[in-house]
């Protein structure tokens, strides 16, 4: 078993007999040989609720002895798992191998906000973490209880509790409450989602008793992907079950007016689902879905393309209406006065594209509909979430739904899992049968929610003397929720759209996060409304570090600017200006580590076709922060850019497992280079047509950078913070201050091609 | 029209009543239930689908079933065993290479291929063997660690 089964994926009999699963309740013991699954044992009564403020919803003890934890968020690949084991066996003191995690099933989680915004380990491994300790007083309670010793004689070891005078005098977790729940009240602050916290009265260890946390333990989940042995949310495969296929319109916006449904009639168990603007197909196979899916003769609705030409796209975002407009950050002095007593005003504009999760494979999803109880598998980051859509738009009880989460083919944000679980629904519930639904790759690509495109203005004020006196950044963009993060309302989901329900399209976006201290300075944003209001394959939303690259390529390259303008070295004008000491100490340790030579840039010693340059970007992000320095070549005559060597320097508090840690920077790293040297949705006036990995390239293996760097600094005495995404913030500013270093021009537009910078070279 | 065809998938012999045109991918997941290869584009871009044909690495999503014949089919699965673990398995865990491990048919398949044949490949002969296989989580570097570690391994 690894560390992170899906409990719903055992048989009833491994899970029972095999691992010693049988979870009874303290206050209503069963018989020995009432054998009951934790569903069943729930249904009985002899579970405490599964809410918020029960203990027994997080940390059970199993009849062996080893521990059940039960967690509403879940790993995308990371190890986010492991380390949370890791914060568990140290609260309980228990070997990390005693503990398996069980993540994202709604049967056996509360809901703490799924894979959301870098937060398992920050608010649920926090939340986990305050559980488990108090799972180890109340035990150590008992244990005191039966050896009729005072809880402050005792210690734990291995998961028994014994006198710490005499290690004699001991009982173990398994024979004080193993197979039976606890039944302790937490104090719940009535949050749900990732503000949940629910600790009890104990205080977690202090962080000078660890041993267990901060510890390099490797991934047990890598084996069962290497064997082929682990299920993936499209290997599910339910009793019953056809296989359904979408179909979505030439040009965005068109409607099915006709369906010829003799035209596939040939194929085993073909079946057309249309509702309104929603049409798909289903088969006994998956092959007939797929040639249903083709075959299908379908007359669209004529409408007007719905986009501008793509060249135009910057055009349009800067001369759009503005729907919101918020200034967030910290605010100082008076930015416009300022500006008018500026001896000379520097200005840049930068601009980002449009770009898909294009996860490796489509989304997928299963979904079961038995009288009105739902089963749902997906590879969502949100599977409670899930939950709530599914019982809104079926019309049953929210208990009454059961989301799984599994593996999916990778997820980086909402991307298209959320829409496929509501798509699934609609077709199981319309032929009656389990159905399982993958999309085809043009669909994954074409029609999952994108990161927004966006411009980004910046200015800066000097005095005489160079000194900036006033600071003044401003994105406009389309919303990062103009469908919102997670698939809790019908409306969010591409389903909602093609069915016609009324839409309410979110606004967000963000501001650079950094501790510059200048006199006056001001930091905004502004969205504008989406260039097609319902079922837009350019609708937007989270994609990894939601917002964050754009804004911090903007900001972190124009820090360069005003450094160039005024003969600084980049590095020395940053540390002028930053007040955060985590900020400086950071920067000074990626400097110290890449061996960074202080001088101006461009650099002025090079001649001929290839050049290399450096650069450093930097950010925080909710508590982290990152410093991160590329070493690029530029070939002049190609324009093609090899970002070639990082040092990275991470700073998120206390750092649970480093092993971990660093396997997530780097997967950061790589991937905000494909996003920053080639990724960026196209499409014409009637659609998007970036639909495959020819029309929407990603970095290649030929390009992976030699060497990635890096300076872990660890905080353990401060509260971890998050690393699933701040890392990928700073890339694309750091590859462009490097290719201005390498050769004194500025790239300000985002991906860096070969042929948007040979354009800009020339 | 359905014909029915005769699979040597991992070393075992199995029968397929399926249209000539459907690709292998969907004999080998539909047909026998078999959890790999994976379906990442359909159109031989990325990878995830891939299967040894007499050794050879092939994207079983665009290979006709009636193009298969009496060929081996080797999947990820038939390619080593925790007991038996090819060097590629066994580097892929100590180098703790996959994030979402979607993409890992196309990686190990391929790589294992060079390795039958290209004993200790430079770095180059590696990433251009590789050239064109998709990984969007972006575990490059550590697949480049994985292969040489493998390579090393087999001497």
């Amino acid at each position: 078993m690894t560390k992170m089964d899906n409990p719903s994926k055992l048989s009833r009999r491994a899970m029972l007999m095999g691992t010693g699963a049988l979870v009874i309740s303290v206050g209503a013991p069963l018989s020995v040989d009432t054998l009951l699954s934790i569903d069943q044992a729930r249904a009985q009564g002899a579970k405490p609720p599964l809410t918020p403020e029960q203990l027994s919803s997080y940390i059970a003890v199993k009849a062996d002895g080893s521990i059940a934890a039960y967690f509403g968020k879940m790993d995308m690949g990371h190890g986010l798992h492991v380390a949370i084991a890791q914060m568990i066996a140290e609260e309980l003191d228990v070997p990390f191998k005693a503990v398996t995690v069980y993540m994202g099933d709604t049967a056996t989680s509360v809901n703490q906000g799924g894979a959301s915004g870098s937060t398992g380990i920050q608010f649920g491994g926090k939340q986990m973490r305050a559980a488990s300790a108090e799972a180890r007083r109340v035990l150590v309670d008992m244990a005191a209880a039966k050896l009729s010793l005072p809880a402050d004689q005792l210690a734990v070891s291995d998961g028994v509790v014994h006198a710490k005078a005499d290690a004699t005098k001991k009982v173990s977790y398994a024979e004080l409450i193993g197979g039976r729940y606890f039944n302790v009240q937490l104090e719940w602050n009535k949050q749900m989602g990732n503000a949940l916290y629910a600790p009890g009265k104990a205080q977690p260890k202090k962080y000078t008793e660890h041993k267990i946390v901060g510890q390099p333990i490797k991934r047990e989940d890598v084996a069962p992907k290497v064997f082929a042995q682990e299920d993936y949310v499209v290997d599910i495969k339910v009793p019953g079950m056809v296989h359904g296929r979408m179909i979505r319109p030439p040009v965005a916006g068109a409607v099915p007016v006709r369906v010829d449904e003799s035209s596939i009639k040939g194929i085993a168990g073909a079946k057309v689902v249309w509702q309104n603007g929603f049409l798909g197909v289903v088969a006994d196979k998956e092959w007939g879905a797929i040639q249903a899916m083709q075959a299908l003769k379908v007359e669209w609705s004529k409408v007007d393309p719905p986009f501008p030409n793509q060249a135009a796209l910057y055009d349009h975002i800067r001369k759009a209406p503005v729907r919101k407009r918020a200034v967030e950050g910290k605010q100082t002095g008076n930015v416009d006065e300022a500006f008018k007593t500026a001896a000379k005003v520097i200005e840049a504009e930068y601009e980002w594209p449009f770009q898909s999760h294009a996860p490796m494979g489509p989304a997928c999803a299963v979904v079961e509909i038995k009288g009105d109880k739902v089963n749902c598998w997906s590879g969502t980051q949100k599977s409670h979430f899930v939950q709530i859509g599914l019982a809104a738009q079926l019309g049953v009880p929210l208990d009454n739904v059961h989301v799984r989460w599994i593996h999916g083919p990778g997820s980086y944000g909402r991307n298209d899992a959320d829409d496929c679980a509501a798509d699934c629904a609609v077709l199981a519930k319309a032929v009656g049968k389990p159905v399982r639904l993958q999309y085809m790759r043009d669909q994954g690509t074409g029609w999952d929610p994108k990161g927004p495109a966006s411009v980004h203005i910046a200015r800066a004020g000097l005095d005489a003397q160079g000194n900036v006196i006033a600071y003044d950044f401003l994105s406009k963009a389309f919303s990062r929720v103009d469908v919102n993060t997670n698939g809790s309302k019908l409306l969010d989901t591409l389903a909602g759209h093609t069915l016609g329900v009324p839409l309410k399209s979110g606004d967000g976006f963000g501001v650079p996060a950094e501790s510059y201290a200048f006199d006056n300075k001001r930091t905004a944003w502004e969205t504008i409304p989406p260039l097609l209001e319902r079922s837009s394959p350019l609708r937007t939303s989270h994609l990894r570090d939601p917002v964050g690259p754009q804004i911090h390529f903007a900001s972190e390259s124009f820090m360069d600017e005003v450094a160039a303008a005024t003969n600084q070295d980049p590095i020395a004008f940053r540390l002028k200006h930053l007040k955060d000491p985590r900020d400086i100490a950071l920067i000074k340790a990626a400097a110290q580590k890449f061996n960074w030579d202080t001088r101006p840039s461009p650099r002025k010693d090079q001649r001929g076709d290839k050049v290399s340059g450096r650069g450093l970007a930097y950010a925080q992000r909710a508590g982290t922060r990152v410093a991160v320095i590329a070493e690029v070549e530029v070939d002049r005559s190609s324009g093609k850019i090899y970002a070639k060597r990082f040092t990275v320097a991470h700073d998120c508090g206390q750092i649970i497992n480093p092993d971990g840690l660093e396997k997530c920077i780097e997967g950061n790293i790589v991937q905000g280079v494909s996003r920053t040297l080639w990724e960026e949705v196209k499409f014409d006036s009637k659609n998007v047509t970036s639909v495959d990995w020819e029309t929407y390239p990603i970095l290649d293996i030929t390009e992976t950078p030699e060497k990635i760097d890096f300076v872990l600094i660890n905080h353990p005495e401060l509260p971890p913070t998050g690393a699933g995404e701040p890392s990928t913030r700073p890339v694309a500013a750091a590859i462009a201050n490097a290719i201005f270093d390498a050769t004194g021009v500025r790239i300000r537009r985002v991906p860096f091609s070969p042929e948007h910078v040979k354009q800009a070279l020339s | 029209m359905a014909e029915t065809f005769t699979l040597n998938v991992n070393g075992q012999t199995h029968r397929v009543e399926a249209d000539p045109d459907m690709p292998l991918l969907y004999a080998l997941r539909d047909d026998l239930g078999m959890n790999n290869p994976r379906f990442g584009c359909g159109l031989a871009q990325c990878g995830a689908c891939t299967v040894h044909m007499d050794g050879q690495p092939i994207r079983a999503c665009i290979t006709p079933l009636s193009s298969v014949g009496d060929a081996k089919i080797v999947t990820l699965a038939g390619l080593g065993t925790p007991d038996k673990p090819h060097p590629l398995q066994t580097a892929y865990i100590e180098e703790q290479v996959p994030q979402c491990g979607y993409c890992i048919n196309g990686w190990i398949m391929t790589a294992a291929s060079l390795l039958a044949t290209k004993k200790k490949p430079s770095d180059d002969e590696i990433k251009s063997a590789l050239s064109g296989i998709k990984c969007r989580c972006g575990t490059h570097v550590s697949i480049l660690k994985a292969v040489k570690r493998a390579a090393a391994m087999m001497g």
